[in-house]
C-alpha cells in the first residue's frame, strides 16, 4: 500500500521531467540545417568519388592497370594506346562506373605512381544508367 | 481433444510479423501463433537478406573482401573490418605500427557509440517515443562527421588495411573528437531525464524479457544481451587484442538480464567508450600509420581465426587458406544470429507489445545475420 | 402542441450553424494538423513544414488536396457498406458538440440543459466507429487496433464522467453555459484540480492519443484499426481525432478554466470567444507535448491506471465534493 502512493508521485515527478527536457529543446534553435539553401561542407577526405591527379597539366597515370585488376567491383576499365616515340603507354580513356563503386580505397593504393585519389564530390544525378558511366579523362578535361 | 485445447485452437490465430515491418529492423520475418494478445509460438524465418558475402569471399582474392566486412553491420562497420584485417595479420605475422593501432581503437570505439545510439533511437520508437531518436541522431551526427574526417566515409567504413589503416588523422579530426567527447557526457543527462528515469519507459521494460545466464550460454549469446544478465564476458578484456589492455575501462552489466537491464549495459558502454576514447586520444604516439607490407600475400593453408568485441557482440572471422590469395572458406560469426536465436524460446506466452520491446532490446542488425 | 424551438427562422439558424459547425471542423483539423507538425518538429530539435508557403503554412491544403485525389481503395473481402461508414460514424457524432459548446456569452448555438450529458454520449460514440472500422477492414491487424480501443475507451469514459460530475455537482446544472457563469469568482481548477489532472489523463485516452495510442500503434501494428483506408477515408478519422481533441479540450476550458472568461476586450460579447479558443488551443499544446515526450503504455497497464489509480480518486474526489456541497 505504501508503495501504491510513492511510486505514484515518483512516476509523475518523472513524467515532469521529462516533459521540461522537450520543453528545452523547443526553446532552442534546431539544429536542421535547410538543404540546399544552407549547405555543410564536406571533409576533404571524404570519399566522393575518385579523380585523376595531374602534374605540370599532364595526367600522372601510366595506364598500367593495377588499379583496374585491384578492383572488387570492376568498376574501372583503362584504355590506352601505344604512341610510336615514346617509353610505355598513353592513357586515352578511364572508364569509371560510379553506380558500381564501393569507395574501398583499393584502386588509390594501389597505384604505383599515385595517379588516382579521392574527392569529396556528392551529389551526381542523372536520367539513365549511362550518366553513370564516366570516363575521367573526359571529364577533368572538360572541368 | 479436451475442451481447454479445443478452445485453444479456436481462439489461436497466426499473426505474420512480415518483413516489411516498422519495428523489425531490417528484413525479419516472423510466423507468430497467437492467443489473444499473447504469442505462443515464433518461428523466425530468415533469409530474406542473403547476398552470398561468403560466397564472394570464396571467389576473389583476400584484400579484395575488404568492402563485404563493412556491409555486413553496416550501423558497427569498423570490428568486422579489425577483425578481417587482424586475421590475415596473424596469419603472416605482420606487426602494425602503435600509432595505427590507436587510430584503430580511437574509430572502433566512435562506431561503437554511434551503432548504440542509432539502437536508442530505434528502440524507442518501438517502444513509441518519437523524440529520443532525433536526440539520438543529433549526437550520432556528430560522430559521423568526425568518421567522415577520419576515414572518409559515414557509414560503410573501408578503412582499416593489412599493417595499419589507410589514411592518417589531422588535428581538426582530434579537435573535433576532443569537442565531441565534451558535448556527449552532457547528453546522457538528457536522456536520463527523458528516458531512464521515466516511469511509463521503466514499466515497459523492467522484468520483460528475462534471459538468464544459463539460458543465454546455451544460445551463445554475446555482447550486452550477456552483460545484461550479469556474466562480465568482453573480449577486448577476455581475449584482448590491438591495444585495448593499455586502456582503463570497465565491463558493463546488469543484474536481471531484462529489457531494462540491457538498456542500462548499453549506455554505460558509450561512457566507457568515451572514456577510451580520450584516454587514446591523449596518448595517440607519433610514427607511420601503416607497415610496410608486401604487395601479394599469399594465405598459408589451415585455418585460423580472430574474434573482436562488436557493438553486439563477439565477431569472429575464421579464415581456411590453401596457399594461394585467394580463402578456401571464410566464416563469419555473426552476434546476430545468436542473440535472435533466444527468442524462439524467450518469447513463449510473452505479450505482443512485449514481444516487440524485446525484439528492440536485443539489438537486431537483420543484414548481419543474412551475410 | 406549440412548437417553440422549431419555428422555421430556428430551423434555418440551426441549419446554418450546422454548415458553420462542419466548416468549423475543417478548419480546425486543418490549423491542428500544421501546428502538430510544426510543434512536433521543434520538440525533437527540427524546422518542420518549411518549403510550401511560408514557413509551410499552405503544407496542410495541399496534402488534403492530395488525400482528395487518392483513390479509395476497398479490401475485396471487406464488409463493403460497414467499411464505408465507419469513417462517418467516427465523423458526425464528434462534429455535433460544437453546436452545445459556447464559444462566448452570446455564442452558443444552443443550450441545452443536459449539454455536458450529451456532449459525453456523442464521445461515446467514437468507439463504435474504431470498432466498425477495424472490424469490417477483414484485417488482423486493424481488428487487434479495434479491440484495444473498444476496451481502452470504455475503460476511461468512467473516470471523465466522474470527474465532471464533481464540477455538475458543484453547479447544480449540467449546462455549459451556466458552468462558465459559475466560475465568476474562480475557475474551477482552483477548486478541482484533482478532477482536472484525471479528466485530462482520460481525455488523452478518449482521444487515442499517446502515450494511449496503442489503437494506432504504428511501430507495432502497421497502423491500426485505419490499416485498410486510404486517401479521404483515412483523413476523415484523422479530422475525426482532432475535432474529439478539440471538444475534450473545450469541456475542460468551460468546465476548469472559465471558458470565455477573461479580460474584457472590445466587442466584449463576441471577441471573448478569442478568450476561449486562446485557452483552448493552450490544452491542445499541452496535448501534443505530451504525445511527443512519452513512450506507448502497454496495454495492461493502460487498464490498471484507470481502475487502479484513476477511478479510485475520482469516485474519492466525488464523494468528497459532494459532502462538501451538502454542507
Amino acid at each position: 500500500m505504501s508503495g501504491y502512493f510513492s511510486e505514484l508521485i515518483s512516476g509523475a515527478e518523472s513524467l515532469l521531467a521529462g516533459l521540461g527536457v522537450t520543453l528545452k529543446t523547443f526553446l532552442t534553435r534546431p539544429v536542421t540545417v535547410p538543404y540546399p539553401r544552407r549547405v555543410i561542407p564536406l571533409s576533404s577526405q571524404a570519399r566522393g568519388r575518385v579523380a585523376l591527379v595531374r602534374e605540370n597539366g599532364a595526367f600522372r597515370c601510366i595506364a598500367c592497370g593495377m588499379c583496374a585488376r585491384g578492383c572488387p567491383s570492376r568498376c574501372i576499365d583503362v584504355i590506352s594506346e601505344k604512341v610510336a616515340d615514346r617509353k610505355g603507354k598513353i592513357l586515352t580513356s578511364f572508364k569509371y562506373d560510379i553506380s558500381k563503386c564501393s569507395l574501398c580505397g583499393l584502386c588509390v593504393e594501389s597505384c604505383p605512381a599515385a595517379a588516382i585519389r579521392f574527392i569529396p564530390e556528392r551529389g551526381r544525378t542523372g536520367f539513365s544508367r549511362a550518366d553513370f558511366m564516366l570516363d575521367l579523362v573526359f571529364l577533368e578535361d572538360h572541368q | 481433444m479436451t475442451d481447454s485445447t479445443r478452445e485453444f485452437e479456436v481462439y489461436r490465430f497466426y499473426l505474420n510479423l512480415g518483413p516489411q515491418h516498422p519495428s523489425t529492423h531490417g528484413v525479419l520475418r516472423m510466423v507468430l501463433g497467437m492467443y489473444g494478445e499473447h504469442v505462443v509460438d515464433i518461428d523466425p524465418v530468415l533469409g530474406y537478406g542473403h547476398r552470398m558475402h561468403e560466397k564472394m569471399a570464396e571467389s576473389r582474392p583476400w584484400p579484395m573482401f575488404l568492402p563485404n566486412t563493412a556491409r555486413m553491420d553496416y550501423a558497427c562497420a569498423l570490428p568486422h573490418n579489425h577483425c578481417y584485417v587482424s586475421l590475415i595479420e596473424r596469419v603472416n605475422n605482420i606487426m602494425v605500427p602503435d600509432r595505427a593501432e590507436y587510430l584503430r581503437v580511437i574509430t572502433s570505439e566512435l562506431n561503437r557509440i554511434a551503432s548504440h545510439l542509432l539502437w536508442l533511437g530505434a528502440f524507442l520508437l518501438d517502444l513509441g517515443a518519437f523524440t529520443p531518436i532525433l536526440y539520438a541522431f543529433d549526437d550520432r551526427e556528430q560522430v559521423l562527421d568526425i568518421l567522415e574526417h577520419v576515414t572518409g566515409s559515414r557509414l560503410t567504413h573501408c578503412y582499416f588495411r593489412v599493417g595499419g589503416v589507410s589514411a592518417d588523422i589531422d588535428e581538426k579530426s582530434i579537435d573535433l573528437i576532443n569537442v565531441f567527447v565534451r558535448r556527449m557526457w552532457q547528453r546522457f543527462d538528457i536522456y536520463d531525464k527523458l528516458i531512464t528515469k521515466n516511469i511509463i519507459f521503466i514499466r515497459r521494460t523492467r522484468k520483460v524479457g528475462i534471459i538468464l545466464p544459463e539460458m543465454a550460454r546455451r544460445y551463445g549469446a554475446t555482447g550486452p544481451v550477456l552483460r545484461a544478465s550479469g556474466v562480465a564476458h568482453d573480449i577486448r578484456k577476455h581475449e584482448p587484442y590491438s591495444v585495448y589492455p593499455e586502456f582503463d575501462f570497465k565491463i558493463a552489466t546488469a543484474k536481471k538480464g531484462d529489457a531494462f537491464g540491457r538498456y542500462l549495459v548499453r549506455i554505460e558502454e558509450m561512457k566507457q567508450s568515451l572514456r577510451i576514447i580520450s584516454q587514446a586520444v591523449e596518448r595517440l604516439p607519433a610514427g607511420p600509420v601503416r607497415a610496410d607490407v608486401p604487395k601479394k600475400i599469399k594465405l598459408p593453408s589451415g585455418g585460423a581465426s580472430f574474434s573482436v568485441e562488436g557493438a553486439r557482440g563477439d565477431v569472429t572471422y575464421y579464415l581456411v587458406g590453401d596457399g594461394t590469395e585467394v580463402p578456401y572458406r571464410l566464416k563469419v560469426r555473426s552476434p546476430t544470429l545468436s542473440n535472435l536465436s533466444l527468442i524462439a524460446e524467450l518469447g513463449k506466452g510473452i505479450l505482443l507489445a512485449d514481444l516487440i520491446a524485446v525484439l528492440g532490446s536485443l539489438d537486431l542488425v537483420i543484414p548481419e545475420i543474412d551475410r | 402542441m406549440e412548437s417553440d424551438v422549431f419555428t422555421n427562422a430556428e430551423t434555418v439558424r440551426l441549419v446554418m450553424a450546422l454548415v458553420l459547425v462542419f466548416g468549423f471542423v475543417f478548419v480546425n483539423a486543418t490549423v491542428m494538423t500544421y501546428l502538430e507538425r510544426k510543434l512536433a518538429a521543434r520538440f525533437q530539435g527540427r524546422l518542420g513544414p518549411m518549403e510550401i508557403g511560408f514557413q509551410g503554412i499552405l503544407q496542410v491544403p495541399v496534402d488534403g488536396i492530395k488525400l482528395l485525389a487518392k483513390q479509395l481503395m476497398v479490401p475485396s473481402d471487406a464488409s463493403g457498406f460497414l467499411f464505408r461508414l465507419a469513417p462517418l460514424i467516427a465523423f458526425v457524432p464528434v462534429s455535433l458538440p460544437l453546436l452545445i459548446i459556447p464559444f462566448g456569452p452570446k455564442l452558443q448555438v444552443l443550450d441545452l440543459d443536459v449539454g455536458l450529458l450529451f456532449i459525453l454520449s456523442m464521445a461515446a460514440f467514437n468507439t463504435v466507429a474504431v470498432f466498425v472500422a477495424g472490424w469490417s477492414s477483414n484485417n488482423k491487424y486493424a481488428m487487434f487496433g479495434a479491440l484495444r480501443s473498444v476496451a481502452q475507451n470504455i475503460s476511461y469514459e468512467i473516470p471523465i464522467l466522474l470527474s465532471l460530475l464533481a464540477v455538475a455537482l458543484i453547479v447544480n446544472s449540467f449546462s455549459m453555459q451556466q458552468i462558465v457563469f459559475a466560475q465568476q469568482s474562480c475557475w474551477f481548477i482552483l477548486v478541482q484540480p484533482i478532477a482536472f489532472l484525471i479528466y485530462f489523463i482520460s481525455g488523452l485516452a478518449e482521444t487515442n492519443r499517446a502515450p494511449f495510442d496503442l489503437p494506432e500503434a504504428e511501430s507495432e501494428l502497421t497502423a491500426g484499426y485505419h490499416t485498410e483506408y486510404s486517401g479521404m477515408g483515412f483523413s476523415m478519422f484523422f479530422i475525426a481525432e482532432y475535432t474529439n481533441m478539440f471538444i475534450v479540450c473545450s469541456i475542460a476550458t468551460v468546465l476548469f478554466f472559465g471558458g470565455w472568461r477573461g479580460v474584457p476586450l472590445p466587442f466584449g460579447d463576441y471577441t471573448h470567444a478569442l478568450w476561449f479558443l486562446g485557452k483552448v488551443y493552450f490544452l491542445m499544446f499541452v496535448m501534443i507535448w505530451c504525445r511527443w515526450t512519452f513512450p506507448r503504455v502497454r496495454f495492461d497497464q493502460l487498464m490498471n491506471l484507470a481502475w487502479k489509480y484513476l477511478i479510485p480518486f475520482s469516485l474519492l474526489n466525488l464523494l468528497i465534493t459532494a459532502a462538501v456541497v451538502s454542507l
